[in-house]
This record gives structure tokens, sequence and C-alpha cells, in this order.
């Protein structure tokens, strides 16, 4: 059982490491990025990324209780991403 | 205590397939270079990548002791609304003309890319002819 836990302790910091490069990756592209749709994808992967951070941070600590923070960030970043484009499309964002 | 350890492994495997996926959509992020093409590797990430991450939740929290299905409501919820804010985006990149036109249909015909009426269509057709 205790190799098991260390392979999962690795896992866990191999993804860690991986999330933690995406979000500066993606960074990058909202910097760079020459249209406003990359700057939105951009915003939209580093939400995503943020997500999946929370996730393995769940794992990491063996509790329950970032279902909510999950589930929040999710419902967060769609709504947001929706509001900018529709701003981008429309001029507003309800009308 | 089989299955535990079991569970163990996989909730390890599903997080380094996760953290490829991962890698490899925001690479394809940074990468490419166009808008429309840049617009296709990183839903990779949404579906694929944090749909992994979140099997290896559940996988865990099964090995621990207290199982749960909380994971599978985010999975859902992902799934449904990746496609939509891709759609969102795909359409601001169509409105603000950042994506290059497609070239000339082999047919006499148009593509069915932008919602041109038939009067517009017909103008630019007598002009050019």
């Amino acid at each position: 059982m205790s190799s098991a836990t260390g392979i999962i302790d690795i896992a866990v910091m191999i993804t860690f490491c991986a999330l933690a490069l995406g979000q500066t990756l993606s960074m990058v592209r909202l910097v760079l990025g020459p249209s406003y749709g990359d700057r939105i994808l951009a915003l939209d992967t580093m939400v995503i990324n943020s997500l999946g951070l929370v996730v393995v941070l769940g794992i990491h600590q063996g509790v329950q209780i970032y279902f909510e923070v999950t589930l929040l960030i999710a419902m967060l970043g769609f709504v947001s991403t929706v509001a900018l484009a529709r701003f981008l499309l429309r001029g507003d964002i309800i009308e | 205590m089989t299955g535990q350890i079991i569970a163990t492994y996989a909730a390890a495997l599903s997080l380094l397939i996760g953290s490829g996926f991962i890698m490899v959509g925001v690479i394809g992020l940074l990468k490419f270079n166009d808008p429309m093409t840049r617009l296709h590797a990183p839903t990779k990430v949404g579906t694929i990548g944090i749909g992994m991450l979140l099997l290896a939740s559940l996988l865990h929290s099964y090995a621990i002791g207290g199982s749960s299905m909380h994971e599978l409501l985010i999975m859902a919820f992902l799934f449904v609304t990746a496609p939509v804010s891709a759609n969102f985006i795909a359409k601001v990149n169509i409105h603000q003309r950042s994506c290059s036109t497609p070239p000339e249909p082999p047919e006499d015909d148009t593509w069915s890319t932008l919602n041109s009426p038939e009067g517009d269509v017909e103008d630019t057709a007598s002009q050019k002819g």
C-alpha cells in the first residue's frame, strides 16, 4: 500500500507541474495574442487549468470539500467566456 | 483491499494521461499560427485533460475509503459547456474577420460559412460577371 501512495504522490507532483506550466504558457498567449478571440481562448484555458489545480489539490490533501469550489469555478468560467464573446459580438451583454 | 490498490494505480495513470493531454493542448495553443486552428487545441484540455483529472479524483476517493460520485456532475457540466464556449469564440473570430476567408468552392456555389442573404450573393456575382 505504501508503494501505491508513493506512486500517486509522484503522479500528483507531475500533474501540478504540468498545470503550472500550462498556466504560464497560456498566459504568454494571453499577452501575445493578436486578436481578441485568442485572448478569450487563453482566459478560458487558464480558468480550466485552475479548475484542474483545485481538483489535484483535493487529491493531494485527500479531502472531498473542494467539489463546490470546482463546480463554482466551472460555472463562473463558462459564464465569463460567454459574456466576453457576446460583448465582442453584439456590443452589449444583456440586451 | 486489492480493489483499492488497483484504484490507486488507476488514479495515478489517469493523472499522468490527463497531464499529458493538458501539456499537448497548451503547447498547441501557443504554437499554432492561425486563430481558428488555435481554437482546436485547448478543447482537449477542457474535455479529456480535466475529465481524466476528475476520474482520478473519483478513483482516489474510492481508494481512501469514502466513495463519491460528485465529480461526474462537474464532468457532465464541462462536457456540455465546452462546445458552447468554443462556438462563441469561433463566432467572435468570424465577426472580427481574424480568420482567413475560405478558398473558392469548386462548383458554382457558395460556402455555408456566413449568413449572407441571397441578394448579396447575386450582387457580387453580377459585379464579377
